[in-house]
């Protein structure tokens, strides 16, 4: 008890030193007073009286420190000591301050910076409630892109009802394309907006709550429901002008009076979490029991699992439950179509599992870096201590302890590291910053980024830790030197003893560095392979827009033979009427109409079969399907042989479809065509419809830029019913210049057409290509900063070394060395570090590459380009950085070289 | 009288403390520091300075009060007094060097072959 209450006023004493001191003072002035009268009553002159008085008290200065040691807490007014004197050796040597504060800052920033994206994306869960129950039910990745991803509204509400295991299952429509809400306010022109279709209970599935009005009910998604919408927060903010009375108003979107019934909160962004660098700036509700029970494959599951519900059961359940889906309720046959391709996995591993290898590839990185701002800041640090070696032997002589010294020592780096800290989470503030903004970079959760605790505490953690390994090496180097030796030295002894280990770190530095070279330039080779790809079709020069178009409802819904010739052919009309007038805009190359556009979505339909051969029991997936008017594939670039298709391609006339040269390779195994060529002959494409394949098109990246090619099937847009026509174009002009005159042929066909975006095709192979680029591009600003403070500690050593060895040069000089041979003296000590790094570095990076293969693409990990390249680089740098001070070293005069001490 | 004067134990300056002013009452420094040194009859060592660091540390303990006040001879003095915590501390602990004391005569009376006068 009296331990915890005289704590309590040690520490109370430590804050209110200075009116306890004054309260001391006054005591022993009063003591001294007491005594010298009680002489002076006993006959003493009180002169004498005072000095006897004085020398029974003892020393003054001593009492007092007694009483502080007693009073308060002595380590920390100790470290109070050592925290001032330390910033007042620092600031007295503003250079090296600065140069230790930017290089500590540099690291710790970069690293609080990778940090926070993994803890975004792989550490933190999802920002859900309980997000670790929540699971992504899908099949297993196969070729034929959403339509084998997706399930139709009857397996939804069969796996629903069937599974326990679930608290309640949701999903989304997920062939939304971008653009397709043509919302009307006022009077103005359509804007484009993005929305998704969700089922009615998404937003209670995920709990998400509104920051304004409501969220869907289950009666949105019924039939008749009136129309409504949710806003995005973004959304909400730019179109709306944040108005709080939004929630109640109307606007016509796509022609239908749509009421605004709520606005999402902030940190809901739909894109983040499920199509990464996407932007969805509203969510309607899917009606199940309307025409979507017939799309076929449409929805992406999500569950949320009961509490205590493990991962296992629930995948346990899903292929006890798969069986008895359908594809179709009213067709039996396609009962038992998911068996096996119902596979919940934890959502937050759908969403960033497949960057976990890329991300720690990222935090090996900047450990690297921090690892290397050590190096540096040991190098630092010790030719400052050798500097100071004499300041510490006095102070030793005058009585400190070694462990004082290390401590003061210690202090310093900690306060050199603080900071580094605090330059560096202000760096990484910026950088998380400037990524969170990045809503075009394809990788999820980039909105949420943010400096958390965790990063503060990551922070701390990586600060106090760099303090330890940069601020023990010189420390116990001091304390363990020899007082009197020091004194006594003139520095050279002890300089070179010294030097051989900031070698060795200098050393340990160029490996590191040439560790990160050779990782990012193999990123880079592999960038630069996958920029080669030849994608199927030529980005460059091409161009596209969605085009809106209505159907006209005298035609009927085309569920009879009659309305569908009727629409395919009004449709057929407008598009080569609307063809005709672009291509002849000057500069047009090509146009055409697709329904998709490559690397955006994709469905697929079944598969076409060799007419007259049979099939065998089980078939891969289908080809994708794309429904294409006349022209179409030269204005994206795609080569065909055979033909394309022609207007007269229409209902009525013989089928005619363009598959792609892998399907075509795949038939032609089963029909033996001569010489494997699939153009002219005949499919059954399903309900004894013939198909003559008029052309076989060259491969195209559909899904992404590098990953494995499938198959595709174009359609004749008058034979099939397209999606969203968007119009491609080709041109010789640039995208921008083509966009004003593209546009008011739209506008003048059809007034409501919504002021879409003219994109240039390229935009998409970049958006696809976003992450690698980014990883990429970050692995090499790495990598440059890991070079730049290689060359920095190579060339602090090797000027330090030429000052310390001025007089000997200098001897050298007057004994008649040239300047060249100074110079190539002080170079081959240079290279003689950079080879040694340079070999360790290349050792330890041929072992270490395997670590990179995931994400490398047409690369070997031990590349022969990369890896002589970065030699040639890493001597390059050492050159440069070790000529400075040789020349500077070679300029010397020698008589003043001879003088210097 | 010994040549040398005695030196103080660890923890002993804060027992003789305590005692003093559990016999003399309210007491300033000095007065404790002088009372110390007329009973030991100047056989203990006293730096006089040192006392108020027993002093700080036995007031934060709580086993002794101060309040400043004035003297016999109109000085102005802090005033220390014992508390009832530190009255107890006090038997306890006289109660401690009573054995301690004994022990040790007992020990230093040991003759060789350890037959005990």
């Amino acid at each position: 008890m009296s331990g915890a209450r005289r704590g309590f006023w040690r520490f109370v004493a430590f804050w209110r030193a200075r009116a306890l001191d004054a309260e001391l003072n006054e005591e022993m002035q009063a003591h001294i007073q007491l005594a010298t009268d009680e002489l002076v009553e006993r006959g003493v002159s009180p002169g004498e009286a005072r000095r006897r008085a004085l020398v029974m008290f003892g020393g003054m200065e001593q009492a007092r420190n007694r009483h502080r040691e007693a009073r308060g807490l002595m380590n920390l007014e100790i470290l109070m000591q050592d925290v001032k004197y330390t910033l007042r050796t620092l600031w007295r040597d503003p250079g090296f301050t600065i140069v230790a504060v930017l290089i500590l800052g540099l690291g710790i920033g970069v690293n609080v910076a990778v940090f926070s994206v993994v803890n975004t994306l792989m550490l933190r869960p999802l920002p859900f409630a309980q997000a670790q129950e929540l699971v992504w039910i899908a099949p297993p990745p196969a070729k034929c892109g959403l339509s084998c991803a997706t399930y139709s509204t009857d397996a939804y509400d069969e796996f629903r009802v069937g599974s326990r295991a679930y608290q309640d299952v949701t999903g989304y429509f997920a062939f939304s394309s971008p653009g397709n809400l043509k919302v009307r306010i006022g009077n103005g022109v359509p804007v484009p907006a993005t929305g998704i279709d969700v089922i009615a209970n998404f937003f209670d599935v995920l709990e998400v709550r509104p920051a304004m009005g409501r969220l869907f009910r289950a009666e949105d998604g019924r039939n008749g429901a009136s129309p409504v919408i949710v806003l995005s927060d973004a959304w909400w903010r730019t179109q709306f002008g944040a108005d709080p009375n939004i929630v109640g108003k109307a606007f016509d979107i796509g022609g239908q009076q749509t009421t605004v019934i709520g606005v999402l909160p902030k940190d809901f962004d739909f894109g983040a979490v499920f199509s990464p660098g996407a932007k969805v700036d509203a969510i309607t509700p899917l009606n199940l029991y309307g025409p979507p029970r017939n799309w076929g494959n449409i929805i992406t599951m999500i569950g949320r699992l009961k509490p205590g519900v493990t991962l296992g059961q629930a995948v346990g359940e899903a292929a006890r439950v798969a069986p008895s889906m359908c594809w179709n309720n009213n067709r039996p046959n396609t009962c038992g179509d998911y068996k096996g391709a119902v596979v919940p996995v934890p959502l937050k591993q759908w969403v960033s599992g497949r960057l976990r290898n890329a991300l720690r590839i990222l935090w090996g990185a900047v450990g690297m870096i921090m690892l290397i701002a050590c190096v540096n800041l040991s190098n630092l640090m010790l030719a400052r201590a050798a500097s100071r070696s004499k300041e510490f032997a006095m102070r030793g002589a005058l009585g400190a302890s070694r462990g004082r010294i290390v401590r003061q020592l210690l202090t310093e780096s900690v306060m050199l590291a603080t900071g580094g800290a605090l330059v560096g989470l202000t760096l990484a503030s910026l950088m998380v910053g400037w990524l969170s903004h990045q809503g075009s970079i394809a990788l999820p959760l980039f909105n949420t980024l943010r400096i958390d605790g965790a990063a503060l505490g990551w922070t701390v953690l990586i600060a106090l830790g760099a303090a330890l390994l940069f601020g023990i090496v010189p420390g116990l180097r001091m304390a363990g030197g020899n007082l009197h030796e020091t004194l006594k030295a003139t520095g050279s002894g002890q300089g070179r003893r010294q030097e051989r280990l900031r070698s060795v770190l200098v050393v340990s530095e160029v490996a590191l560095a040439c560790m990160l070279l050779v990782g990012s330039g193999l990123l880079l080779r592999s960038f630069l392979h996958v920029l080669q790809i030849d994608l199927g079709f030529r980005p460059e020069h091409a161009a596209a827009v969605t085009v809106d178009y209505e159907d006209n409802p005298a035609d009927g819904n085309g569920s009879t033979d009659d309305s569908a010739r009727k629409i395919l052919n009004r449709r057929g009309l407008y598009f080569r009427q609307l063809q005709e007038r672009v291509s002849a805009l000057p500069g047009v190359v090509a146009v055409g109409t697709t329904d998709y556009l490559p690397l955006t979505g994709n469905r697929a339909w079944g598969m076409p079969w060799p007419k007259g051969v049979k099939r065998p029991d089980k078939t891969p997936d289908g080809p994708l399907v794309y429904v294409i008017t006349p022209g179409y594939l030269r204005a994206i670039g795609t080569r065909v042989r055979g033909r394309d298709f022609t207007w007269d391609d229409r209902m009525g006339t013989q089928g005619v479809v363009i598959i792609n040269e892998s399907y075509a390779k795949y038939l032609a195994k089963y029909a033996h065509w001569p010489n494997d060529d699939a153009v002219g002959k005949v499919l059954d494409g399903g309900g004894g419809q013939d198909l003559v394949v008029a052309g076989v098109a060259e491969d195209v990246h559909a899904e992404s830029v590098d990953g494995e090619n499938g198959w595709q099937i174009y359609w004749a847009a008058m034979q099939a019913f397209a999606g969203t026509p968007q119009l491609t174009v080709r041109s010789t002009l640039p995208a921008g210049q083509m966009a004003g005159s593209v546009m008011a042929i739209l506008r003048e066909m059809n007034p409501k057409q919504t002021a879409a975006e003219f994109k240039p095709i390229q935009k998409l192979v970049d958006h696809s290509l976003s992450p690698r680029r980014f990883f990429m591009f970050l692995v090499a600003a790495f990598a440059g900063l890991g070079l730049l403070l290689a060359a920095l500690g190579i060339y602090g050593l090797i000027s330090y070394s030429v000052t310390r060895q001025t007089q000997e040069i200098g001897i050298r000089m007057a004994l008649g060395a040239t300047a060249g041979r100074v110079q190539r003296y002080v170079m081959s000590g240079t290279m003689r570090l950079a080879v040694w790094g340079i070999v360790l570095g290349t050792v330890a990076s041929v072992a270490a590459a395997k670590i990179v293969t995931s994400m490398l693409y047409d690369t070997s990990p031990w590349d022969a380009v990369t890896y002589s390249s970065v030699v040639f680089v890493l001597f390059a740098v050492a050159a440069v950085a070790g000529f400075i001070p040789a020349f500077r070293a070679s300029r010397l005069d020698a008589m003043v070289a001879l003088r210097t001490e | 009288m010994s040549p040398e004067k005695l030196d103080l134990l660890q923890g002993t300056l804060d027992l003789m403390v305590l005692q003093t002013l559990a016999v003399m009452g309210s007491m300033h420094g000095y007065g404790i520091a002088r009372r110390i040194e007329q009973v030991s009859a100047d056989e203990v060592l006293l730096n006089q300075g040192t006392i108020y660091a027993s002093l700080v540390r036995l007031e934060q303990r709580g086993w002794i009060g101060s309040e400043w006040g004035v003297s016999g001879n109109n000085r102005k003095a802090k005033f220390y007094s014992i508390t009832a915590a530190g009255r107890k501390k006090l038997a306890e602990d006289a109660e401690y060097w009573g054995r301690l004391t004994g022990v040790m005569d007992r020990m230093l009376r040991m003759k060789t072959g350890g037959e005990t006068a």
